[in-house]
């Protein structure tokens, strides 16, 4: 994941949640993947969810993947977004013993990863309990 | 079409080789294939393998492994569909005999692990996942399946303890498998203690990292039919795929690319559900089997795990799953496991499973999965008489 070209090209959708609308059937569409997953259509207009959803289930971490290590143990979830699609995430801001299914939260940018103190830094969504 | 037979079976046994890599694995198994099979020569190889280059450094198998087992210059290549890269090698080997371009053919599944540390592993065996969408966010194939447990919980009231007796059957069924990587009795108390990895899977809802190597040898069923032999015939062979990642699924409970899969092979070997006597079925974690059951019509929706907890999966329950051990304990070599579940099912079949016997078993079904679900591969195999 640490490739500086990808996480530049994944910019619209980790920073500001940019999906997709299917122009045929109106599906919101999220993460973009240019054609519809319900009618098959093609699917390339940009739309900006709104950010907001509720856990639809959550986990919490405590043996990571090498690149994850230092930051476990940490949770994360399946977010229903109140437009339709489901994505996966961190969830932050909250302890894990906190968390429930259903619970509403919003979207933030934070790190997802850095490699080391010279390296990258990646960022992209996480979400956190909606503030009301 | 031609009915496709499988007339030799060869195994390792599943644990940590150190003494051993992946070539020598290979060749253990493929030979063992042969000898039981009594075959020289075979016209293709298929290498089912999912992580060679990220564990090992080593790809390009299918030469590899041809050259070190003798058969130099025959056609061989590797096949990878994540955890599903064993029965996908079966199912290519089968293609080439039901289509007529090859008589005799070598599936092997290998899979060498243990040369990486734990982080390494869970790290490789995550891109089976959308490294995009999923991995980046720090999500393990652990919590994957965690997710579905945790959402399974919730949509149909079960307990963490209710999930006990798939653990508790896979170990009593390995006891008896001399090449399961575990040979240790649990009992629901040490599973409601087991460590956790990502809640709510602990350690013994999980199949362990191992190496091993599975092999059969596939040839038209009309060679050995009338030869003595028993006849095990590959009556169905299906491959379905579903979304890769678990948020873009229509359902994630409800394991489509497994219900695709299994139906499919339902209606090519024209059986139903109730006809099958043994299901290995993929048990990577606890859920993953509960769920497996549903998609398969042996349990309804939310009551696979209430299929378990009634005692219908042991091996004389109504529908006998991990009769060898299953992914839980016999191990789980990702690329391996689907050629094991086969050569399980077929020593059920010729009566060669000795104290795990299923009695009278004449119709078994394997299924594959790879990843979270996205890659299903259900073979199903009877016994003529």
């Amino acid at each position: 994941m640490g490739l500086p070209s990808k996480n530049w090209r994944l910019r619209n959708q980790r920073y500001r949640l940019v999906g997709e609308i299917c122009e045929k059937c109106g599906t919101p569409i999220f993460p973009p993947r240019d054609v519809c997953p319900e009618c098959e259509g093609p699917a390339q207009t940009p739309y900006v969810f709104s950010g907001r959803g509720e856990v639809y289930s959550y986990s919490t971490v405590y043996h990571p993947p090498a690149e994850f290590e230092r930051y476990a143990p940490y949770t994360v979830a399946l977010v229903r977004l109140e437009e339709g699609p489901m994505l996966t995430a961190q969830l932050t801001d909250v302890a894990p013993e906190e968390v429930y299914i259903g619970m509403p939260v919003e979207m933030v940018t934070r790190q997802l990863q850095t490699e080391g103190d010279e390296g990258v830094i990646a960022y992209g969504y996480k979400f956190r309990p909606l503030i009301r | 079409m031609r009915d496709v037979a499988v007339i030799g079976i060869g195994q390792t046994k599943v644990g940590e080789h150190w003494e051993k890599d992946l070539r020598h694995l290979a060749l253990e198994a493929l030979q063992a294939a042969m000898r039981d099979a009594e075959v020289e020569r075979v016209d293709a190889l298929y290498v089912g393998n999912m992580l060679s280059g990220e564990l090992t450094g080593q790809e390009h198998l299918g030469a590899l492994v041809a050259d070190f087992a003798g058969l130099r210059g025959v056609e061989a290549v590797k096949v990878e569909a994540a955890c599903g890269s064993g029965a996908a090698a079966l199912r290519l080997g089968y293609v080439a005999v039901a289509g007529g371009l090859a008589d005799v053919v070598l599936a092997v599944g290998v899979e060498k692990m243990t040369d990486a540390t734990g982080p390494e592993a869970t790290s490789a065996l995550a891109m089976a996942a959308d490294a995009d969408h999923e991995v980046a966010h720090g999500l393990t194939f652990v919590a994957l399946n965690a997710l579905l447990m945790r959402r399974y919980m919730y949509e149909y009231g079960y307990k963490k303890e209710d999930f006990a007796p798939f653990t508790v059957n896979a170990h009593a069924n390995g006891m008896n498998n001399p090449y399961a990587m575990f040979h240790t009795k649990v009992t629901p108390e040490a599973y409601a203690k087991a460590r956790m990895i990502a809640d709510p899977i602990n350690l013994l809802d999980s199949s362990p990292v191992a190496d091993g190597a599975a092999a059969v040898v596939l040839a038209p069923a009309d060679w050995v039919r009338g030869s003595g032999k028993p006849v095990v015939r590959i009556a169905a062979s299906a491959v379905a795929t579903d979304a890769v990642a678990l948020h873009d699924r229509r359902d994630p409970l409800a394991l489509e690319g497994a219900a695709l899969s299994a139906w499919r092979a339902y209606g090519q070997a024209g059986i139903r559900p109730e006809e099958v006597d043994l299901f290995e079925l993929h048990d990577a974690f606890s859920i993953m089997a509960a769920l497996s059951l549903e998609a398969a019509g042996f349990a309804r929706r939310g009551e696979g795990v209430r299929l378990a907890l009634d005692g219908e999966i042991t091996l004389r329950g109504r529908i006998p799953i991990a009769t060898m051990g299953g992914l839980k304990a016999r191990g789980h070599p990702v690329g391996a496991t689907g050629v094991y579940q086969v050569v399980e099912v077929v020593q059920q079949l010729r009566g060669e499973a000795g104290a795990n016997q299923v009695p009278d078993a004449r119709v078994g079904m394997a299924q594959n999965i790879g990843g979270s679900g996205a890659t299903v591969i259900t073979h199903i195999l009877i016994r003529e008489t």
